[in-house]
């Protein structure tokens, strides 16, 4: 898909140029600061009764579904830049982070608040596959949380970029661990599921050659 | 509109508005308060059960023909036209046919009953409920010797059920009982409660409520009951017979597969509140447990 496909010459570039101006022109502190926001508000509106009747799922499926869109986000960086020339790079740290902190947050819902017998969590742990499943997914984003920072990209070199290829399994992973856990037969899960498989499937040296 | 008391009572003679707000004050002497006659120490419910408000009873529901969100039911169910209501009764019965609701009630003794709801998704609930025994419908209908189960079937319009349009369950949504379990006087048809008239997202205008097994099995808006001799299609044990049987009674020692079944999270208690163990038979064993003597409940799940 080249420029001559675009009825007015130029324009996909201006736009693809804007974007990438303005993109530049936000820090990135300031995701931190946003991306706080949802899940503060979420436990003030759990204290508060704004999440019905039952505030503990409402926030933990919230939180899980967030964590889901973010680690989405984060996958969509690489094909923007490659397919579409929008170059967000320098966000996706941020965009991981929060994804990882999201999804402690999701898993401290679950233990503090829901499941609450450590003998029970240790059992779901072990027993129940979509909890083993999303734990073993929160379990590879750890060493990726802990290595995103210059000083661990320095150090590490080319080894930095292997070790973060595990969000790729993270994320089906974790949306493997959302389609497990309804009941009966729904589509929102699969949608989840076939969107991060989409996203994995523009990085297969085939796709991604082709420009 | 008031279509259960509408013969004997008005809604507020049964229950008034500050009465049932107050209702945990009284809840202990609500038996001899007329609602009904709760007869006898057989049917005496777990003790101590304090109703959820009817805030919780009417925002939190599993109705899948209206969406899988626990709130969906209370957003979309108002579309269901619950009046006129017919339940066909058929199948190995003396009176097969079409039985109007407003005749089911004229002759229905409306009684209260405040009975734990267990959801197999390890949560519950205390619901008081209006309604009167299954079994007394039955014996209405006139229950033939060759007839061991009863089949159920919920209402399926699609006009005006938007989750009909997902292939969630294998529509019309349809459950059953042994016989033995439909003629057990803890078997309610509920078609109220708080004293009012059954809310559309919790299954109006008539619905089962079996207390002793997980909630699934006590269908909602039921307009079909048949008798018959072998066991019936039940919808969730269609979508997954390694997670649902065909008995599902509350067995905190059988896990779902996906989940532990040993405790349940109390609707209502808020963002801090814990946990309770989950009763075996929900706690109504004492008058249940025999019918199911000799069964392996490992099995017969």
């Amino acid at each position: 898909m080249s420029d001559s496909t675009s009825a007015t010459p130029g324009l996909r570039d201006r736009l693809t140029q804007a974007i990438n101006q303005g993109a530049r022109r936000v820090p990135t502190w300031v995701l931190y600061i946003v991306g706080a926001v949802p899940p503060i508000w979420l436990f003030i509106a759990g204290l508060t009764g704004g999440l019905g009747v039952d505030p503990v799922k409402a926030m933990e499926h919230q939180m899980g579904e967030w964590a889901l869109w973010l680690l989405i986000a984060g996958l969509c960086i690489t094909p923007l830049r490659r397919f579409a020339r929008i170059n967000l790079l320098r966000f996706r740290r941020a965009i991981g982070l929060l994804a990882f902190f999201y999804i402690v947050g999701h898993l401290l819902v679950w233990l503090v608040l829901d499941v609450q017998i450590l003998s029970q969590i240790w059992r779901d742990i072990l027993k129940r596959p979509y909890i083993t499943i999303g734990m073993a997914a929160f379990v590879l984003l750890i060493p990726l949380a802990v290595t995103s920072n210059n000083f661990s990209i320095r150090q590490m070199g080319a080894r930095w970029r292997q070790l973060h290829k595990l969000v790729y399994l993270a994320a089906v992973l974790g949306a493997v661990h959302f389609v497990m856990l309804v009941k009966g037969f729904q589509y929102e899960p699969l949608i989840y599921l076939g969107v991060v498989l989409a996203l994995l499937a523009l990085r297969l040296p085939i796709l991604s050659r082709r420009r | 509109m008031s279509r259960i008391w509408k013969s004997q009572f008005k809604d507020h003679h049964v229950t008034d508005e500050a009465l049932y707000l107050n209702r945990r004050q009284w809840m202990a002497g609500a038996a001899g308060l007329g609602l009904g006659a709760i007869a006898g120490p057989a049917l005496a419910a777990p003790e101590g059960l304090e109703p959820n408000s009817y805030e919780d009873i009417t925002n939190y529901n599993n109705y899948y023909e209206f969406g899988t969100g626990k709130s969906d039911p209370a957003k979309y169910a108002h579309t269901l036209t619950t009046s006129p209501w017919t339940v066909t009764i058929d199948g190995l019965v003396d009176k097969p046919g079409d039985y109007q609701l407003e005749d089911i009630l004229a002759k229905a003794q409306i009684e209260e009953r405040i009975y734990r709801l267990r959801c197999v998704e390890a949560w519950s609930m205390v619901i008081p409920w209006n309604g009167f025994t299954l079994a007394s419908l039955l014996e209405r209908a006139g229950v033939q010797s060759g007839a061991k189960y009863v089949a159920f079937e919920t209402a399926a319009r699609p006009e005006e059920m938007p989750g009909l349009r997902y292939p969630v369950l294998d529509w019309p949504y349809r459950e059953g009982l042994r016989l033995d379990e439909a003629m057990h006087p803890l078997t309610l048809m509920a078609t109220g409660l708080y004293g009012k008239d059954l809310p559309n997202q919790n299954g109006a205008p008539i619905r089962l409520v079996v207390p002793w097994k997980y909630g699934f099995k006590s269908i909602k808006s039921i307009t079909r009951i048949t008798l018959q001799e072998d066991q019936p299609f039940t919808s969730w044990k269609d979508a997954n017979h390694r997670e649902y049987g065909f008995y599902s009674n509350v067995n905190p020692t059988v896990d779902h597969p996906r989940w532990s079944q040993a405790t349940e999270r109390v609707i209502g208690a808020g963002l801090f509140g814990s946990r309770r163990e989950t009763d075996m038979y929900n706690g109504y064993g004492e008058e249940v447990a025999s019918l199911y003597d000799g069964m392996d409940l490992q099995k017969n799940y």
